[in-house]
């Protein structure tokens, strides 16, 4: 790809959501228009969805909810801020929002990876299926609720019940953690954790920092069969 | 000459009755609530408790196997670029991969394809089993999102979003450990052999303002092509029904506390939700006071076993049924034939319940290849088809004794109900009566 792949610029000011969907759902894996820029979002909800083909979309200013919901293989950039559920459910390629991101940022997500330049708000990563999130400020309470695989990196603070009811997720906090939620402890970081936290933090473009500053936090795994013993954790 | 005093007769509770006496027992020796799969087994006031007039002097009947019936009915008119056109009003109502084996989904696929319906997917996501043997397959959007992707969610025919169920409104799934194979533990992407607890509520939206946000992002996603159906259980009926269409269902689903759950809390089955046949007629209302009355379309779930009583959910205004444990027991479910294994099972056919263990001896609600190998898919799946049909038959039968030549045209006016409940609720007089009890007696 260079500076000769023509730049496709999609307005909607002027032309409505549902073109823009559809002529991007149109572009399959061989598709020459693969560099997209979207101006005037102005907070518009389900902004480049179900894309399946590997494009380059920015999106120029910030969107309403879902923007780059169940994405494939697209790199999907917000030069603004996300609202509730950016690439929720994301299967593969990348989304970078720029500004904050709202409630559920990568809610479900299967692969690929989301990163938040700002702040991330509660349940980040909510439910996550094997995403990779990595926020470079902080996030809200109830994060990682649930999270049943994939990666989140905070380089700031978690909130309160962070990883509650967590499964096979991995949770690296270079902050403080208000509280840990139910079944969520800390864990020793070894080397192949250091090693996986350096890659992402590589991938997210975050240099300068040393996985030595952050702590691991996943599933104690006390709650994977029900004991009645138990009862107060549920 | 001696009198004995004459003993009086040993009396049970009714409060304190066999069950539930044995219940407590139970939880006393082991520490945990009571889980089962099904819908509830008290009596609540039901289909049974209605009547269909019939033809009489002041209207006639039509012939039956002569003169025409029509069953067909189409699903999605509102928004979809595809609605789903159905040769029956009846439907499979969901299911999961997990709860189910991979056979039994298999012939429900068959089953509703050899008779004209739709099937529907559940909370363990889409196999290429069902979805190649399913002519009209509905995909569940529900909150685990266990299996959720877009490729599957182009494939359907529908989308469900499931808010709730009947069984269990307000509740999630569960799944415990002993069905949680390689390959479901795969699909859901959990470890093996742990309990897993679905989350009952939606991950990435809340309230019924988010909702229509998420149904518009699955629109755009899938270009507005398939039908949306958003499914209830029945709780509060008027107001969820009126929420649905705010936010833009093409289909409602409404599912009463008689509908069946693979495993859930025996409290929750039994005392949370209300019955069906007390959820139609608040639906409609809620339809019809939105002018959305067949337009936005109503199906009915919980406890529908027959012709008459799809033909009476009609007759109220619904514009098909759904079918769960109907559907199984079809394919197998119960079936006496293993009588002796549900007696090893500490139970007898017709009670079997504890379908969480995955130890059915029918090979229906189970992981263990050897007893799914029990059931096959051809032959289980045309059965599924002969009752399929046989429910039609039985509706066109009712619809033409009260002068329908199409089974939509049934209508409130054609039923009486049998008890003073079943009136109140289904908004029909009294057998003999014109009274409609919370209501002015009219002529």
């Amino acid at each position: 790809m260079g500076d000769h792949v023509k730049l496709r610029t999609y307005d909607l000011a002027a032309s409505p959501l549902r073109e823009l969907n559809a002529e991007l759902h149109r572009q399959g894996d061989g598709a020459n228009d693969t560099r997209w820029e979207i101006l005037n979002p102005r907070g518009s909800h389900a902004v480049a969805v179900g894309v399946d083909a590997p494009l380059d979309i920015d999106v120029r200013g910030s969107v309403g909810y879902y923007c780059a919901g169940m994405n494939k293989k697209a790199t999907i950039t917000v030069y603004g801020s996300a609202g509730p559920g950016v690439a929720e459910n994301m299967m593969s390629g990348k989304v970078v929002v720029k500004g904050d991101a709202s409630q559920y940022a990568g809610a479900t997500g299967r692969g690929g990876l989301l990163v938040v330049e700002g702040n991330a708000s509660s349940r980040c990563g909510i439910s996550m299926k094997g995403i990779d999130i990595v926020v470079k400020g902080s996030i809200g309470h109830m994060s990682a609720f649930m999270a049943q695989s994939g990666s989140l990196v905070v380089l700031g603070d978690a909130g309160d019940a962070l990883g509650d009811s967590i499964y096979e997720a991995r949770l690296y906090v270079r902050g403080g953690v208000q509280s840990l939620g139910a079944d969520c402890i800390e864990k020793e970081m070894r080397a192949e954790h250091h090693e996986q936290l350096a890659a992402l933090l590589d991938k997210a473009g975050v240099s300068g920092v040393a996985t030595s500053e952050f702590k691991r936090y996943g599933s104690a795994r006390k709650l994977y069969n029900f004991n009645i013993d138990n009862a107060d954790a549920y | 000459m001696t009198y004995h005093n004459p003993p009086t007769t040993p009396r049970k509770s009714w409060a304190f009755d066999d069950y539930t006496m044995s219940e407590i027992r139970r939880a006393a020796a082991t520490g945990i609530y009571d889980i089962r799969g099904g819908g509830a087994k008290r009596r609540v006031p039901h289909f049974d408790d209605l009547l269909f007039l019939g033809a009489s002097v002041s209207r006639y009947p039509l012939e039956g196997y002569r003169e025409k019936c029509s069953t067909s009915v189409t699903l999605g008119t509102r928004f979809a670029k595809k609605p789903i056109e159905l040769k029956i009003p009846i439907t499979i109502a969901g299911m999961s991969f997990g709860a189910l084996s991979a056979q039994a989904k298999e012939a429900l696929g068959r089953g509703a394809s050899l008779a004209g319906t739709s099937t529907t997917t559940g909370d363990g996501g889409m196999t290429p089993e069902e979805r190649g043997q399913s002519k009209t397959l509905v995909y569940q959007y529900l909150p685990s999102r266990y299996g959720m992707n877009p490729d599957d969610l182009r494939k359907a025919d529908a989308i469900e979003v499931v808010i709730g169920q009947g069984a269990k409104p307000g509740g999630g799934g569960m799944l415990l450990g002993q069905k949680i194979s390689d390959r479901v533990a795969e699909m859901r992407n959990l470890p093996k052999g742990i309990d897993q607890r679905s989350a009952c509520r939606h991950p990435d939206w809340t309230g019924p303002d988010d909702l229509e946000i998420k149904i518009l992002e699955l629109r755009e996603i899938t270009d507005w092509e398939k039908p949306i159906y958003v499914k209830i259980g029945a709780t509060r009926p008027y107001y969820d029904v009126t929420l649905a269409v705010k936010a833009g269902a093409d289909v409602v689903v409404i599912d009463g506390m008689q509908g069946g759950t693979a495993a859930t809390q025996e409290v929750f089955i039994e005392h949370v939700g209300i019955p069906t046949l007390a959820c139609i007629r608040p639906a409609v209302q809620a339809l019809q006071d939105l002018g959305m009355h067949r337009k936005v379309q109503l199906i009915v779930s919980g406890g529908i076993r027959t012709g008459a009583d799809a033909a009476k959910a009609l007759a109220l205004g619904a514009d098909a049924v759904s079918i769960g444990i109907a559907a199984l027991v079809a394919l197998g479910d119960n079936d006496p034939r293993f009588e002796a294994e549900y007696n090893k099972l500490g139970t007898t056919s017709g009670c079997y319940d504890d379908w969480h263990e995955g130890r059915d001896p029918a090979g229906i609600s189970t992981q263990d290849p050897e007893l799914a190998a029990r059931l096959d898919p051809v032959l289980a799946g045309r059965r599924l088809a002969n009752y399929l049909k046989v429910m039609t038959l039985e509706i066109q039968t009712v619809a033409r004794a009260a002068g329908h030549n199409n089974i939509h045209n049934l209508e409130p006016e054609d039923l009486c109900a049998l008890t003073i409940e079943a009136a109140a609720m289904a908004r029909v007089p009294l057998a003999g009566t014109n009274w409609i009890p919370g209501m002015q007696a009219g002529l």
